[in-house]
């Protein structure tokens, strides 16, 4: 069926002496941002990555092209089942294109094999499984923004160097904790560390200190916080109440977003340290799109993932134009063999695995004596070179790199 | 005897502890549960919605007004309880006659609207509560630091559910309430205003819900959805104690707390389903609640 209107439109297209988007199937490019829209990473992603496709769409100057590109969303509840319901929904019957962002591991491992499936496109922002680019690889999709090999070594690395080298984890109870707490301890084992104890708490937990006590009771130096949004954000919190930190252990965020740092108050996330590929006080231009965006997304600053999506339709856009199709596995293989030049992360590539590659920063929190104006949250501590940044291609295992 | 099952004693204190403050929480909004279906026969689902508004109430005193923590016990439960009374007075008003479903149905219709409208407004990750000055810092009991919060937190809602339970089951007030549910019609030839007096106590139980919520901000995030989870694992509670009895959901919600803690000790993963599994057996066992009478 499918095949049949897309020789279709080609000999439509022909006729009319081939346009740029002669060959998109339907004279739609149709985009749907599968996200987390209502629980605790939805600051983190959620709508605010459906204004960051929007304003892609525009930036790229669609309309004036002649391309029609239409954007739809969907919540999937942080549960698998529920998002590969709509993911088949989108592309057997919404004729969906390409999906983007996709929080949470458990989910977007799902969603990724039935996009293999279907031949059709992920482009994920906003899950972390460095699995994705590892043995679960697929022609299919492209990894952007971040992943747990890069947190694990951005942030694990700068805390052993500094003297964090006995570990106690708090993490996740799913793919994506399970999966930040591998490649973390990995790190802190290569560097002479040792790991002292781990309890996996579910997602979503309101109170932590029953797991903070027994982080505490491990004398540990370092509690890695192995999990993301919400729940890093009530530990952090409860930590000071018990005193953890004051009694000399420190706590690492592993995955740490503006919006959490937002939430804590500068009084309560001083000093902490992660990773992250991007800040909106990065440069000139990521200035000017943080200052277009937080209108549009109710006074919110853009987070990482945000801007990952934003940049991947971009990318995403370019290679329709380059390929003139549409066809998932086609543009995903033209996404890839383009270089990509975007105003938030600069140039950079995506390797065979699906990996896009770019620079990483260390940052640390501002005190709130030096925060100068509304989000002044970070300073820049180290940049990490592009090429050092991720998962060397041939560790990781994915049967597409040869 | 430094361990059990390889958790060391001190340690297993410590989690004790940690379960009677979570059981707080427990017994405090399981206590408005119990007082609204015993004495309306409303299955109050919007509890956790007015558990949060309670919070955000305090924070919105502080923020917009300069008022804290102290007032905002007070002012919020006040505020979040008219606004109930509202809710009663138009609209749970006219469900009195229908089966208990209706009520579920509106109040959970309730809680999706405000919830919705507020992470629509603030976001899902919360906004930053401070623990009120008086009460910072902690005293190190040797197997763990007690925050002086969480150690008010104990003792406040003890002080609470006792006194409540005492007006409902000690005073002449509490005997007019209960009255009220057994016959509102011979009530009413005492010459008392039943309508009056549910719409007060509907208020009164969402003012338990506020009052908790004031509680929480300062340990949890202010969060549109903090009482969206939270209802269930109550609603589970005032279950096990059975449904209306009030010193049941108290006494439950303490215990409870404390099997939900020793779980995070010795199986973490369950830690979220285990209250479940409690009530699944109760329920087999002894189908009307542990405190409950079968009518």
């Amino acid at each position: 069926m499918k095949s049949k209107k897309t020789l279709l439109a080609a000999v439509l297209a022909a006729f009319a002496g081939g346009t740029a988007h002669a060959q998109v199937s339907d004279g739609v490019i149709k985009i749907g941002v599968l996200s987390d829209m209502s629980s605790l990473y939805a600051d983190i992603t959620g709508p605010g990555s459906v204004v960051a496709a929007r304003m892609a769409v525009e930036d790229f100057g669609a309309a004036k092209k002649g391309m029609k590109v239409e954007i739809i969303s969907a919540d999937h509840q942080n549960k698998p089942d529920v998002g590969t319901s709509i993911a088949r929904q989108w592309y057997d019957v919404d004729k969906v294109d390409a999906i983007f962002d996709s929080p949470n591991s458990g989910v977007v491992l799902a969603v990724n094999q039935i996009t293999r499936d279907k031949g059709k496109a992920l482009i994920v922002s906003g899950a972390a499984t460095a699995d994705l680019t590892g043995k679960a690889c697929s022609p299919n999709t492209i990894h952007w923004t971040y992943d747990t090999w890069l947190l694990a070594n951005g942030t694990g690395n700068a805390i052993v160097k500094t003297g964090g080298d006995t570990w106690y984890f708090l993490t996740s109870d799913y793919a994506f904790g399970h999966a930040l707490e591998r490649d973390t301890e990995a790190v802190v084992l290569k560097s002479g560390g040792k790991v002292l104890g781990k309890v996996r708490h579910p997602l979503n937990t309101q109170d932590f200190s029953s797991f903070l006590l027994q982080a505490q009771a491990s004398k540990a130096k370092v509690i890695g916080l192995a999990n993301a949004g919400g729940d890093t954000t009530n530990a952090i919190k409860q930590a000071a109440e018990f005193g953890i930190v004051k009694g000399g252990q420190n706590l690492a965020g592993m995955l740490v977003f503006i919006s959490d740092i937002h939430a804590l108050g500068l009084e309560k996330a001083q000093g902490l340290i992660f990773t992250e590929t991007f800040y909106w006080d990065l440069n000139d231009q990521t200035r000017a799109f943080a200052k277009r965006f937080a209108p549009a997304n109710g006074g919110k600053y853009p987070t990482m993932t945000q801007a990952g999506v934003y940049a991947g339709v971009l990318h995403y856009l370019k290679a329709i134009e380059a390929a003139k199709t549409d066809n998932g596995t086609k543009v995903i293989a033209k996404m890839k063999e383009m270089p990509t030049a975007d105003p938030l992360f600069g140039k950079g590539r995506i390797r065979q695995d699906g990996r896009k590659i770019h620079p990483a920063y260390l940052f640390e929190v501002k005190k709130p004596s030096e925060s100068k104006y509304a989000w002044d949250y970070y300073k820049l501590r180290a940049t990490i070179p592009a090429e050092q940044a991720f998962r060397p291609e041939k560790e990781g295992g994915c049967p597409l790199v040869k | 005897m430094d361990s059990i099952f390889g958790v060391p004693t001190q340690a297993l204190f410590g989690q004790l502890l940690i379960g009677l403050i979570n059981g707080s929480f427990y017994a405090l909004l399981s206590l408005g549960l119990a007082v609204i279906f015993g004495l309306l026969n409303i299955i109050n689902f919007a509890h956790g919605a007015q558990y949060m508004l309670g919070a955000f109430c305090a924070y919105f005193l502080l923020n917009k007004t300069g008022i804290g923590y102290w007032w905002a016990l007070l002012i919020a439960p006040l505020a979040v309880g008219l606004f109930g009374m509202l809710i009663e007075r138009t609209m749970l008003k006219q469900l009195y006659k229908l089966d208990h479903l209706y009520g579920l149905l509106l109040t959970f219709g309730l809680a999706l609207v405000i919830q919705g409208l507020f992470r629509n407004e603030f976001g899902s990750s919360g906004l930053p509560y401070p623990i009120p000055e008086a009460l910072t810092g902690g005293h190190n009991l040797e197997f763990m630091v007690l925050p002086n919060y969480r150690a008010w937190v104990v003792v406040a809602s003890l002080a609470v559910c006792l006194g409540t339970w005492f007006v409902i089951e000690k005073t002449k007030l509490g005997s007019y309430l209960r009255a009220g549910t057994e016959n509102p019609n011979l009530l009413r030839a005492f010459g008392v205003n039943v309508p009056r007096m549910i719409t007060l106590t509907y208020g009164f139980g969402v003012g338990l819900a506020a009052f908790a919520g004031v509680m929480a901000a300062p340990i949890y995030q202010v969060n549109p959805l903090m009482g969206a989870d939270l209802i269930i694992v109550v609603f589970a509670v005032v279950v096990i104690g059975g449904m209306g009895s009030i010193l049941g959901s108290v006494l439950t919600g303490f215990g409870l707390g404390v099997i939900e803690g020793l779980t995070k000790v010795f199986y973490p993963e369950a830690s979220n389903t285990v209250i479940f599994i409690v009530m699944a057996i109760v329920l087999i066992i002894k189908p009307a609640g542990l405190f409950g009478t079968q009518k």
